[in-house]
């Protein structure tokens, strides 16, 4: 499912196998546990997370198949990721998502979560789905998608076209940090960027504070439920 | 006045005539009217695309027929404010992509029927985007705004369109991130590069209503100024 590496004072956090890294319940819980542990480490305020993956894919999304079977699972799946993303947006450490496979709709989310996407030119792409295959996009989708791309042309190219992002065109929309020639290049980019963070210094705990004020528009939506999967933003009354 | 006409899977809507195609109560009802036939007659894979003949794309409200009303010029202006937000609300919601192929001049209340589109090509070799209000002393209603803010990401930009007075041509605006394109000369070189983007986007079959909802998604703060929440969309049947 996922395994965690500390090397010195770094956690890499894998998504296993060869497998799709598909967003289910088990995988969900799996990764929320592993933050958690993270975030307890007593080094953690002077650390840096790397999230990568095994094989073709970061992570292709949600269990759709799954859900098929039982509709519930949607929402559960759902509210595990949206509590996961709030662990990673409040996680007192810069995270880094070392994107080496295709990462679409709940799994660009996820890539996109992080403070850096790191992601491999050659092969793989970002891509969020949803039009294509008809599937709802909950409104706490597109808060961070909003955060995340600041050109209004790359979020429509991203939402309205359903685009295939690979990485140089990720760099240009702004999406995707820097682009490398393979996996293992952009993994050994995320280690070397990480120890070059630690090498800063700083306060993990007043980073993640500062990050929380950033992604504020996402946390209001993935700490409050909207049931009605309604786009409507929660006016929370706070202009900053 | 102007026209809807489908052809394959595309809706051309054209303001037709050689004048300014300024938005007056009745082109705005006109309008209203052939975004809803467009709706109501849409399918998986359609696309819309607009444009207009000669010169100007659209120069704005028609501030002479407000004028001509002596006193009643202020109320005439808050009318046609008023009637233009669901043509703007009709375009953020239509159940499928829109292009705006500009043959011409938009300003103030024209540019912002443009720019309410998904997709917008100038030409290269004519016609200006322009926010006349600055300089003939006219308020920008609020939904104006919004609507610069949702589509147009930079602060410079943004300041470049609605404060600075300025008429950008297509490179310009191009560069502003105002407009998606700027390649082609002459009106017709436009109206064939929208329509094969519009094919191309045709091609995907996508569903319409998904499609709104994810446009409107794109813009909450624009969708709730002009109206446009979850509870108050018209469903639609296909």
């Amino acid at each position: 499912m996922c395994s965690l590496e500390k090397r010195g004072r770094l956690f890499i956090l894998k998504l296993t196998g060869d497998g799709e890294h598909r967003l289910n319940p088990t995988l969900l819980d799996s990764l929320r546990s592993t933050i958690n542990q993270i975030r307890s480490d007593q080094s953690s305020s002077q650390s840096v997370l790397i999230t990568t993956s095994d094989g073709k894919f970061f992570s292709n999304g949600y269990d759709l198949a799954l859900a098929e079977t039982n509709p519930s699972l949607s929402v559960l799946m759902d509210s595990k990721l949206r509590s996961l993303v709030a662990d990673l947006i409040s996680l007192p450490m810069p995270t880094i998502a070392a994107v080496t496979g295709h990462a679409s709709a709940a799994g660009c989310i996820l890539a996109m979560s992080h403070d850096y996407v790191l992601m491999r030119r050659d092969r793989g792409f970002l891509y969020m789905s949803e039009l294509d295959i008809e599937l709802k996009v909950p409104a706490w989708f597109m808060a961070l998608i909003r955060v995340k791309i600041g050109s209004p042309a790359a979020r429509r190219d991203v939402m309205l076209t359903a685009a295939k992002v690979t990485a140089d065109v990720g760099v240009k929309m702004g999406i995707v940090d820097s682009a490398y020639g393979s996996a293992a290049e952009t993994v050994e980019a995320a280690v070397k960027l990480g120890e070059e963070i630690i090498q800063r210094g700083g306060d993990g705990h007043v980073y993640g504070m500062m990050r929380e004020t950033l992604l504020r528009e996402v946390l209001v939506h993935t700490i409050g439920e909207d049931e009605s999967g309604s786009s409507v933003v929660r006016n929370t009354g706070s202009k900053l | 006045m102007c026209t809807l006409e489908k052809r394959g899977d595309l809706f051309h809507l054209t303001l037709t005539g050689d004048d300014e195609h300024r938005f007056h109560p009745d082109t705005i009802a006109s309008v209203l009217s052939l975004l809803e036939q467009a709706k109501s007659q849409s399918t998986k894979g359609s696309v819309l695309i607009t444009t207009g003949h000669g010169k100007f794309f659209s120069n704005g409200f028609d501030l002479a027929w407000a004028q001509s009303a002596g006193h009643g010029a202020i109320e005439r202006m808050h009318q046609m404010v008023k009637s233009f937000k669901p043509v703007l609300a009709a375009l953020l919601d239509l159940p499928m992509p829109t292009i705006a192929a500009l043959n011409g001049h938009a300003a103030a209340s024209g540019l912002m029927f443009a720019l309410s589109h998904d997709y917008v090509f100038m030409r290269k070799d004519r016609g200006v985007l322009y926010m006349s209000e600055v300089d003939i002393g006219l308020p920008v209603p609020d939904y104006f705004s919004a609507l610069v803010v949702a589509k147009v990401g930079s602060g410079i930009a943004r300041r470049e369109l609605l404060l600075s007075g300025k008429k950008l041509k297509g490179e310009d605006a191009v560069a502003l991130g105002i407009v998606d394109s700027a390649a082609h000369d002459s009106a017709e070189g436009v109206v064939e590069a929208t329509v094969s983007l519009g094919e191309s986007l045709a091609a995907k079959k996508w569903n319409g209503e998904v499609y709104a909802s994810i446009r409107r998604s794109l813009y909450p703060e624009l969708c709730r100024m002009l109206e446009l929440t979850a509870n108050n969309l018209a469903t639609h049947n296909h």
